[in-house]
């Protein structure tokens, strides 16, 4: 070896060895839960504070309740000072993971309910339970217990839906049926009252010449609402819950999920999705349907605002229809991102009156003129007739009635993206019903196992 | 006159005090490339989650990358990039530069900047550009309709057989235009009694692109290659913004996944594993190239 070549060895051998402890050493062990005697809810009385929120609430509506609850906050407490750190859904996303690894994370963050983020934190021990508070400012009263199970997760963040409280959320969402009403009229039908019905009226806009569903299927995951929706109303909810929570217990492989699959790839075939949509990407097809092509679109509250602006009182929306009138309504659905105060925050006392203040009944009368679902409260709120009351409607009714049912991807920190490749797999043929299912279960039976 | 001998040597002996000179800009290179090269290499031997204590797993994330049929196909898919990234821009770029540079054209420096326009542009803005252009109601689909070509039509970025190509057309159309200017300027060195030689041989246009444009600028065509197939082997932002890898698998590349990995699904070491292959591989083809382009020009 000539000298420099040497040198060079010599240095990256140092560089190595400075790298060389295990990646991650420097975790903090899991936070001992507050108990409820240190709890302090007097927030004038906590002295000088800066608190730095990290949130995702970057557009339209979103920011504006944000603004407008933080001033009044901040008018409220003057000791306690925000420093807002706004950032998009993805960007927070990918920042999020380091940030609360390095040694002076935000105070509160939104963390995605999933296990790919508020589970793998928790099981990291980066976000403090907030039973405690949640006693003290009678959250578990606030808020229904199909919501909270949301960002539940049990201390090792092994078991999702139940255990301690790690967030709270404030915006509600579920994934239901938006329809063109001036379409549906010139059929000569009514918003359909049945599943029987609403497929009758798919075949009806067929052969009208109507698209009788718009789907954008490029970003992989948007079949996920539509399969999820098909899904729920043959296989029972409790079995969607274990799957879709990533729990033993529950298998894709039954008839009921097979039936659903068959059913969806039948939508195809009889071609009720509007043409190439898995090469169509999501907001160009829900902007179509916007401009009036297509009847029928399956697809969640976030779009309400977007699409009244486009097609006004034409507008309709409803909980996915089910096998009779009068079944209880079951829907795909859950919540915004939760506010989750992280473990090492000096300040918890702070973070929890702030996230006290952004989720109590008047933040959501907030959040209702600023066009969004609050997640709590929902039916107390007065909003005009139309869409917007149907999206309120149908949020209210689900969740007094139990309804929610996850979304599939939250099953394992995988399942996103499994799922999604799946689905397009299937409604391109490429995969059969069977195949698809074993594709899922292989990915849910190989990390409920290892989860144990 | 005589002066000391110590002030006799030339500047930078005895050796050991000329490495001095290079120590700063090498703690520059050894801090913000060196560790982190040696960091990336060592994470990916461990199956890390990013937040919670890593486990060493050996050579397991190696081993995967043979072993799992999707990261196969990833690097597999990189090598028909190649295909559209550096072959096709290639042949498409010699024949318009010898056109461009034979003919003497007037307004070169405008058809110059025009083909080489794609470059400047952001690859995220080329890559939403052309995702509406394969839109199934987009132009290249309106297009063909307009045509009578209606049976062709479909959402090609969709489709489990095009997509792919589709991706790779936009790589073609990408870097053709540095390949030309890189070849253009190249061929503009090429004395002019070369051409006059060959033609009082009696060689048409034909045989004299080959007998003397051709080997003249084998230099520009091995950076050419090296740069296109560099670009074709760590492309991520094209498949992020037009497929995000589907559908199904049939677009992934090596890079995305590395992405995917660290930041989508918190598989910390695989993703090094990965990058840290695809180094090796982007260092040996550039290597290999260069390796070749030399041999030939001595």
């Amino acid at each position: 070896m000539n000298p420099p070549l040497r040198a060079l060895a010599v240095l990256t051998a140092g560089a190595l060895s400075l790298a060389a402890c295990a990646p991650g050493s420097s975790a903090p062990p899991s936070p001992a839960a507050t108990p409820l005697s240190s709890v302090r809810t007097d927030a004038p009385s906590l002295g000088n504070v800066t608190l730095t929120v990290w949130d995702q609430e970057v557009r339209g509506g979103q920011a504006a309740q944000m603004k407008q609850l933080n001033d009044a906050f901040q008018a409220k407490y003057p000791n306690i000072k925000l420093n807002r750190v706004s950032r998009s859904f993805d960007d927070l996303n990918t920042t999020l993971r380091l940030a609360l690894s390095g040694n002076e994370p935000p105070d509160v963050v939104e963390a995605n309910n999933g296990r790919s983020s508020m589970g793998a934190f928790v099981k990291a021990g980066q976000l403090r339970p907030l039973d405690a508070y949640a006693e003290a400012y009678g959250w578990k009263k606030r808020y229904p217990q199909s919501v909270l199970r949301y960002a539940s997760y049990s201390p090792d963040g092994k078991v999702f839906g139940e255990g301690n409280l790690y967030g709270l959320p404030q915006v509600g969402e579920v994934v239901g049926v938006y329809y063109n009403k001036a379409k549906l009229t010139k059929l000569g039908l009514q918003p359909p009252k049945t599943w029987a019905e609403f497929e009758a009226a798919l075949a009806k806009a067929k052969t009208a010449g109507e698209v009788p569903m718009q789907l954008g299927n490029l970003d992989k995951w948007p079949a996920i609402h539509v399969f999820g929706t098909v899904q729920s109303r043959g296989v029972p909810k409790d079995q969607i819950g274990t799957l879709a929570f990533g729990r033993k217990g529950a298998s894709w492989n039954t008839p009921e999920n097979t039936k659903a699959a068959e059913e969806i790839v039948g939508w195809v075939d009889k071609g009720y999705f509007n043409k190439g949509f898995n090469g169509q990407g999501y907001d160009p097809a829900w902007q179509a349907f916007g401009k009036g092509q297509g009847v029928f679109m399956i697809a969640g509250t976030w779009l309400l605002a977007d699409l009244q602006k486009s097609l006004g009182k034409d507008l309709g929306f409803m909980l996915p229809p089910g096998a009779t009138a009068d079944a209880p309504p079951v829907a795909t659905g859950g919540t915004g991102l939760p506010f989750a105060i992280t473990a090492k925050s000096p300040h918890p006392d702070a973070a929890a009156a702030y996230i006290d203040f952004i989720t109590n009944a008047d933040a959501m009368k907030v959040l209702t003129t600023t066009g969004n679902l609050p997640v709590a409260d929902t039916a107390q709120q007065s909003v005009p007739a139309g869409p917007q009351q149907d999206v309120f409607t149908a949020f209210g009714t689900v969740t007094a009635k139990d309804g929610l049912v996850p979304y599939l991807d939250y099953a394992t920190p995988t399942f996103a993206d499994t799922l999604g490749a799946a689905l397009q797999d299937l409604l391109a043929k490429k995969q059969s019903p069977q195949e698809f299912l074993a594709t899922l279960e292989k990915d849910y039976k190989t990390f409920a196992e290892s989860n144990g | 006159m005589s002066r000391p001998r110590t002030w006799g040597r030339p500047p930078g002996e005895p050796r050991r005090v000329a490495y001095l000179y290079l120590l700063p800009a090498f703690a520059v290179y050894a801090v913000f490339l060196l560790y982190p090269i040696g960091r990336a290499v060592q994470l990916s031997l461990y199956d890390w989650d990013g937040l919670s204590l890593g486990r060493w797993v050996g050579l397991d994330n190696y081993v995967a990358i043979v072993a799992d049929e999707g990261l196969r196909a990833a690097f597999g898919h990189a090598l028909v990039l190649i295909v559209f990234y550096a072959a096709g821009p290639l042949v498409i770029g010699l024949g318009l530069a010898a056109i461009l540079n034979h003919a003497k054209v007037r307004g070169l420096g405008f058809f110059r900047t025009v083909v080489f326009l794609p470059q400047v542009v952001a690859m995220v803005v080329v890559a939403v550009a052309w995702r509406r252009v394969y839109a199934p109601d987009g132009t290249l689909n309106t297009l063909l309709g307009a045509i009578g070509l209606d049976s062709l039509t479909r959402g090609w970025l969709g489709d489990y057989t095009f997509a792919l190509p589709a991706v790779g057309v936009v790589g073609t159309w990408f870097e053709t235009g540095l390949v030309t200017v890189l070849l253009l300027a190249g061929m503009s060195r090429i004395p002019g009694d070369l051409y006059e030689a060959a033609r009082l041989d009696g060689a048409g246009a034909v045989r004299e692109f080959f007998a003397v444009t051709l080997p003249s600028v084998r230099g520009e065509i091995a950076v050419a290659l090296t740069l296109t197939v560099i670009a074709a082997l760590r492309t991520f932002d094209l498949v992020y913004v037009t497929t995000r890898g589907g559908p199904g698998d049939s677009t992934s590349v090596p890079s995305y996944e590395v992405y995917h990995r660290a930041f989508g699904l918190s598989q910390i070491g695989s993703a090094a594993a990965i990058g840290v292959t695809l180094t090796v591989v982007i260092f040996v083809v550039s290597f290999g190239i260069n390796r070749f382009a030399d041999r030939r020009v001595s």
